[in-house]
């Protein structure tokens, strides 16, 4: 079955969102991940998406559901990397994502995992 | 307006959402769609594509190539299912028989320039979208 990889590194772990997101899919990394939060005892979750080209509700209910469950494990979750045009489609689709804190790209997710709160404020920093 | 080309895809289980993306922004990238409208457009088609196959038990897409005064993507959902008793409730947001967020239709609809939806108990539901350039 196709599965997205979970990669562990020091206290975090992270996952690249590289395939065209199917709903089970998502459902599969929803459960992988809650799991490995809890085998790992990791203290933060970073996902990149800056590979999906769409968030849909089903996608951003993963996003948030997986936000919620590593909260309630004692994880912070990072989302980053999330493409402009996503980004406006989401508003006005109307998404909340509550509980879920964005980054734009992986240095700024991992200072936000590791400080809680980012340290770029001006311009964007490379991918 | 004219309808320059016409194509039907089926909806039948859930990887087919993920082949209607696909082939919406292939269309609208075709058709010259900037990359927001295109992200706009394919995010209402998985939404809907969702719903026919989830609610409805399945049916098809017809995407419609647009030109004229104005170039444009119609796509038609159509479904054979239980239909939908209220649809001003079924559109609002948070609403939901299922266990989804409740935003299909209603974030559907604020993604395109027009939106219909025509429901018959126990005949189906067709849900019509069109996006102009």
């Amino acid at each position: 079955m196709e599965k997205i990889p979970i990669l562990r590194m020091g206290d975090y772990l992270l996952v690249t969102i590289q395939v065209d997101m199917h709903d089970r899919l998502a459902l599969t990394l929803q459960d992988d991940l809650t799991r490995a939060i809890n085998e790992t005892s990791a203290k933060g979750v970073l996902i990149d998406i800056s590979s999906l080209e769409m968030v849909d509700s089903f996608i951003g209910r993963m996003l948030a559901n997986i936000a919620a469950m590593s909260r309630v494990l004692d994880a912070r979750t990072v989302v980053v990397g999330m493409q402009p045009a996503v980004a406006i489609t989401l508003v006005e689709l109307g998404l909340p994502l509550p509980g879920i804190r964005t980054a734009l790209n992986v240095d700024a997710g991992m200072e936000l995992l590791r400080n809680g709160k980012s340290n770029f404020k001006f311009g964007r920093p490379s991918r | 307006m004219t309808i320059a080309a016409t194509e039907v895809v089926a909806l039948t289980n859930e990887p087919d959402i993920v082949a209607v993306r696909r082939r919406v922004r292939e269309v609208a990238q075709k058709l010259g769609f900037s990359l927001v409208d295109q992200t706009k457009l394919v995010t209402a088609a998985s939404e809907l594509a969702r719903n026919n196959i989830i609610y409805g038990g399945g049916g098809a897409l017809q995407i419609e190539e647009l030109n004229g005064a104005r170039t444009g993507i119609r796509l038609k959902f159509e479904d054979k299912g239980p239909g939908i008793p209220d649809i001003d409730l079924a559109m609002r947001d948070g609403f939901t028989t299922g266990s989804g967020l409740g935003l299909g239709l209603g974030g559907a609809k604020r993604l395109v320039h027009e939106f219909d939806i025509v429901s018959k108990s126990g005949e189906g539901t067709k849900v019509t979208i069109t996006r102009w350039k």
